[in-house]
């Protein structure tokens, strides 16, 4: 059962900014954004043919600027969101929008025009976000589950919350929060998280991971010193409420039970350098993808604090008496937390994975230099998991 | 009558000669002569005159026994001449008359001597006669002398008998009178205190009264008897119960009662109760020693009065008891069984208690004397109480002592440790205060070595009390084996280095949090510290422990390599959390010099940051510290003039050829393309890999994760031309003088040749400055 080859895409520029298309459940597809301090950035629309191993790419210009952070709608699929730098006057701006893609790129991956083709077409603003307040903007998360008109934004030691009014085109601050404390304290990252009826996100700050209600937008509970260094990155666990991921310079990938603040439940020391992205499978929690500024990324096996820690429970109704003894055994194998594989594509550092959300087993990473690779489960574990 | 006797000789040889001619008759004959000869005084001269040559048994020799007078006569009538038989015939004649001579005065002679015989026969005859004479008036005497015998004994025969009857009544009436006088004797024997003197009477008298209580008399006496004798018992019981009196009358107590036919059964009870009195006394007083409030006494005279007091006790009892009820049989024994173990028991409870609260105390040989003491006292029971199992509970309780012991003495080394890195600590910590040179690292860890090394020896040394030759209790299995390999080598010795190993690796653990408070010097002492246990000291330790405790014990140990490979991981991790706390110190510095400053509005550089300048300074100093303790360790192959040569290379070739492009227009394709084929050839930087044990391997660490940082940082800033001249001049200056601690300092190159070039994608506007006016500024700087 050979697994395929990966599949590698390579852009011009610089790139750090990686997202699925949200919204998008059928095709497989990338949103990469790209850096580049000289040239017009780029929003690469990354189609995967599944069937055929062919990558289909459109490509949007986004003219604001270098894009740090990218997140789609998750209702509307012309609908995304950048963080992105201007640098007017020999100054650093980082501000965040929304934006609506063109009509025709939504949906259609393959009429793709040419690379050559000069007619490259652009995003259409919808609304900036926080222009008037000011602030450098890290990271936009949307509401997970809700119809796409709640946006979180966190700039500086500020956590915004968004409301979208009349087709996006105005967006409306509906409260807002920030961080007291000593020294310039700056929110590095957030995910708002599916459960609890979206009321609950998570930030990222220096070494410390906090809880916010965004009814209340007052904080729920606090990880002092969750990671020995900066805290990169965390992503919700999607099937289990109270857990959550999350990664920092100090190498590791901690799992926490934030009804417990003390001790994480678990600690993967897998990668030699600092780690920047994290996210759970969206289907099975039991996988978890580390990406890392040893160009490695780690796909792991995390079965004991999964939501499925005897494996895939199959019903009994359907199984004859064979079938049922062997379920059994099987759910009674010790199922033990590994490293499912490492992936070693990439030359630079990788600052963003991410699954597909259309696919479950198939995964992209992107790298500073440009290089995107797109990787599947291995089958045998996937079987593993689903039979 | 004599001549008859004496002619037979002569007479009977001729005739007797011609038949004879057998061996052993002439032999015979020859013999009865020669006693003839002997009885009649002739001497063998005279005998032995005839010549000795010729044959006995020639006829013709004269004085021969075979001698025939024909066959002589005819051979001398042949043989000779006239003359010569003229003379034989003179000869002969001659010879005839002298032996007819001789035959004459031989039977004068035996005529005289039958004469006086005769005489005297008739003398004897006369007087015989006078002798019988005075036999009969013997006989006649004696007969007279009879009669009267006869006549006294008949007479004094009544008498006699008389005389045995008075007897027989005295000896009757002495005993009555005995009887009688036997309630006042005893009383007053009771009143004097002999009882054994009274219970003697009433043995004696006991049977009689007995035989005789049908008769009133006797009766009564023997109800007083028995009245006296019940009094007795009673005061013998008192005297019994007051127990002031010490085992030895207390015994004699129940012998008499014994012999009182008191039941044995019950005086077992009541000596075993009374037993128990006076042991629980023992028991109590030990126990007031025990007192809540010290100052008791010291152990070894606790033991001692514990041994002295109530195991002699014991002793006392257990064998008076043996002694006593003897005939009790298997249920007695059984019965001083229980009791020995119901004591014993409190007494063990007791030495366990007053030995718990020795456990704090440091002094071994002391405790070990004590259980000496203890154990070799109760031997003495031992036999008499197997069954009791008095000796084996000893014994447990020595080994738990022992046990305890061990672990008292792990923990002391354990806190040793503690307090040696506690000295580390502060010694590392003034040199800074006091503002003079401390002791160096090596000097520290040369002591903390020796501390927990002498440490280690001196509580072998401790335990090792326990096994000595002249200790009671050292011949036991258990000292012998598992006290010896399970005891100390695994739970003592391995388990303090066990300890230590995790002890060590705990600042891994904890620390790696915000920095953490174990300065890294004592991590990089540690982790030298395992690193000698691994080579050398844990062998050593083991090995002494083995020779000082002969292990004999079968049981598996934990082999010196194993421990060995865990101190060596203990070493490795220790390290590399050196190197990770190290480079996080020098990683911090870079980011926050790269993350707070204004990269777009910086000025021309004039000068190399400070910070840039405080790295080397760091690097240098880590350097010093590591070089402390660790050898070199082994670098590539370089020139000795390495800064100049790769500064050429970095500067004109490589810098150029990189920025070159970025002036023309295809220049992000360039860029990528050139840093791509350059990753091809350049292997992967393992950032955070696991260190090796020297000075260059671990500053190499350091400048790696430092240099990471630094790239990373630079990555998510934007800069201006001048921030990037900057970075240009810092990267520059760190190039000069990072090369010299790492083992390839192409790793150095390439790491900063990232930097420079990731800074150059993060500039809108790329101008590098020239090399000439880098090198300038950095050697000015």
């Amino acid at each position: 059962m050979e697994d395929d080859a990966p599949v590698i895409y390579g852009l011009e520029f610089q790139a750090r900014a990686l997202t699925p298309q949200t919204a998008e459940t059928d095709a497989i597809r990338f949103l990469v954004g790209t850096q580049s301090l000289k040239y017009d950035n780029q929003i690469h629309i990354i189609d995967f043919d599944d069937e055929n191993n062919i990558i289909n790419k459109n490509v949007l210009l986004h003219q604001a600027g270098e894009i740090w952070h990218i997140s789609a709608s998750p209702s509307d699929k012309g609908v995304l969101a950048t963080c992105y730098n201007k640098t007017p006057d020999s100054r650093v701006l980082a501000c965040a929008a929304v934006w609506r893609m063109p009509e025709e790129l939504e949906s259609v991956g393959h009429e793709s025009p040419d690379d050559s083709a000069s007619t490259t077409q652009t995003l259409e603003l919808l609304c900036q976000l926080g222009s008037a307040a000011p602030g450098n903007v890290a990271c936009v998360t949307w509401e997970p589950m809700g119809d796409g008109k709640k946006v979180i934004s966190l700039a500086d030691n500020h956590i915004l919350l968004w409301d979208l009014q009349e087709s996006s085109n105005q967006a409306v601050l509906a409260g807002s929060a920030s961080l007291e404390g000593k020294g310039q304290l700056r929110f590095t990252s957030g995910r708002w998280s599916p459960h609890h009826n979206c009321t609950q996100v998570a930030t990222a700050n220096d070494t410390t991971l906090r809880g916010w209600d965004t009814r209340s937008m007052s904080q729920i509970y606090c990880i002092e010193n969750a990671h020995g260094q900066l805290v990169r990155d965390l992503d919700f666990n999607p099937n289990k409420q109270y857990y959550l991921a999350s990664c920092g310079d100090d190498c590791k990938v901690k799992f926490w039970d934030t009804r417990n603040v003390t001790e994480p439940v678990r600690t993967l020391e897998e990668h030699s350098h600092w780690v920047w992205s994290v996210r759970y499978n969206h289907s099975h929690d039991q996988l978890v993808l580390t990406g890392s500024s040893d160009s490695r990324v780690i796909l792991s096996n995390m079965v004991s604090i999964s939501s499925e820690p005897f494996g895939h429970l199959v019903d009994d109704d359907d199984v004859s008496d064979q079938e049922e003894h062997h379920a059994e055994e099987k759910s009674k194998e010790p199922l033990q937390d590994n490293v499912i594989a490492t992936y070693e594509e990439h030359e630079d550092s990788v600052y963003a994975v991410d699954w597909s959300s259309a696919d479950p087993w198939l995964f992209a990473s992107l790298s500073y230099d440009g290089r995107l690779v797109i990787n599947r489960v291995p089958r045998a574990l996937k079987y593993h998991i689903l039979l | 009558m004599a001549a008859e006797a004496a002619r037979p000789g002569p007479a009977f040889g001729p005739g007797d000669s011609p038949e004879g001619p057998e061996a052993d008759a002439p032999e015979r004959r020859r013999k009865a002569h020669g006693m003839l000869k002997l009885y009649y005084g002739l001497s063998e001269g005279e005998a032995g005159g005839r010549p000795s040559g010729p044959d006995p048994l020639d006829p013709t020799d004269l004085n021969g026994a075979h001698f025939d007078p024909e066959v002589y006569l005819d051979k001398l009538r042949r043989e000779c001449p006239l003359p010569q038989l003229m003379d034989s015939e003179t000869d002969m004649v001659r010879q005839i008359r002298a032996l007819d001579s001789d035959m004459q005065t031989l039977v004068y002679e035996n005529y005289n001597k039958f004469i006086s015989a005769t005489d005297t026969i008739r003398k004897m005859k006369n007087d015989f006669r006078k002798m019988e004479d005075e036999m009969d008036r013997l006989a006649t005497n004696m007969a007279v002398i009879t009669d009267f015998s006869a006549r006294i004994s008949a007479t004094l025969q009544d008498h006699h008998e008389r005389i045995t009857k008075l007897a027989g009544v005295h000896a009757l009436l002495r005993k009555l009178q005995f009887l009688f006088e036997l309630p006042s004797r005893l009383t007053k024997c009771v009143e004097l205190g002999a009882y054994g003197q009274a219970v003697r009477y009433q043995g004696r008298a006991r049977a009689v009264l007995q035989q005789y209580q049908h008769l009133p008399s006797f009766r009564a006496i023997q109800d007083d008897c028995q009245v006296i004798t019940a009094r007795l018992a009673q005061q013998l019981r008192q005297r019994f119960r007051e127990g002031g009196s010490g085992a030895p009358e207390q015994a004699e107590c129940v012998e008499l009662l014994l012999a009182l036919g008191e039941p044995a059964e019950e005086l077992c009870e009541e000596f075993l109760v009374h037993a128990r009195g006076r042991l629980e006394e023992e028991l109590s007083a030990l126990e007031k020693e025990l007192g809540p409030s010290p100052p008791a006494p010291d152990v070894l005279e606790f033991t001692d009065r514990g041994g002295s007091g109530f195991v002699g006790g014991l002793c006392q009892v257990a064998a008076a008891y043996q002694e006593l009820f003897e005939a009790q049989g298997p249920r007695g024994g059984e019965k001083l069984a229980a009791f020995a173990q119901e004591l014993g028991g409190c007494y063990f409870e007791l030495v366990e208690r007053r030995l718990a609260q020795e456990q704090g105390g440091g002094d071994n040989s002391l405790l070990v004397r004590a259980l000496d003491r203890f154990h070799r006292r109760l031997r003495a029971p031992g036999p008499l109480l197997a069954a009791a199992g008095l000796t084996e509970s000893a014994t447990e309780i020595v080994e738990r002592v022992a046990r305890e012991r061990l672990g008292y003495h792990l923990q002391g080394l354990q806190t040793a440790f503690l307090g040696c890195l506690t000295d580390v600590r502060q010694a590392l910590a003034a040199p800074r205060l006091a503002g003079k040179e401390g002791p160096s690292l090596a000097e520290l860890l040369a002591s903390v070595a020796s501390s927990i090394q002498s440490h280690i020896k001196a509580s072998l040394a401790a335990v090792h009390l326990f096994t000595a030759k002249e200790v009671s209790f050292s011949n036991k299995p258990y000292f012998r084996g598992e006290f010896c390999s399970q005891g100390v080598r695994e739970g003592l010795i391995v388990g303090f280095i066990r300890s230590m190993c995790q002890t060590a690796q705990s600042f891994c653990d904890s620390a790696g949090e915000k920095g953490g408070a174990t300065p890294p010097a004592l991590l990089l002492l540690l982790s030298r510290l395992c690193l000698d246990y691994e080579t050398a000291t844990i062998s050593y330790i083991l090995t002494l422990t083995d020779e000082q405790f002969l292990v004999q014990d079968q049981s598996p140990v934990t082999p010196v390599s194993t421990l060995c490979a865990e101190a060596r991981e203990t070493a490795r991790r220790l390290l590399t959390h050196y190197v990770k706390v190290q480079g996080l110190v020098i990683s911090q510095m870079l980011r926050k010099s790269v993350e707070t400053r204004d990269w777009l509005s910086t000025l021309e550089p004039r000068n190399v940051r400070a910070v840039m300048k405080r790295v080397v300074e760091d690097t240098t100093a880590i350097d010093v510290q590591v070089g402390l303790l660790y050898e070199e360790g082994v670098r590539k192959a370089q020139s000795s003039d390495s800064s100049k040569r790769t500064f050429s290379v970095y500067s004109s070739s490589r810098q150029q050829g990189r920025y070159a492009p970025s002036y023309t227009p295809s220049a992000p394709m360039d860029t990528n393309l050139l840093s791509n084929i350059q990753k091809l050839f350049s292997e992967r930087i393992d950032v955070f890999s696991p260190v090796e044990f020297n000075k260059v391997s671990v500053l190499t660490g350091i400048i790696k994760i430092s240099l990471k940082t630094l790239l990373e940082c630079v990555r998510l800033r934007t800069f201006g031309r001048f921030g990037l001249q900057q970075v240009q001049v810092d990267c520059h200056f760190l190039q000069l003088y990072l090369w010299r601690f790492v083992a390839d300092e192409e790793l150095v190159h390439l790491l900063l040749d990232e930097v420079v070039a990731s800074a150059a994608l993060r500039c809108p506007d790329p101008v590098p400055m020239e090399p000439s006016v880098v090198e300038v500024i950095c050697e000015r700087g």
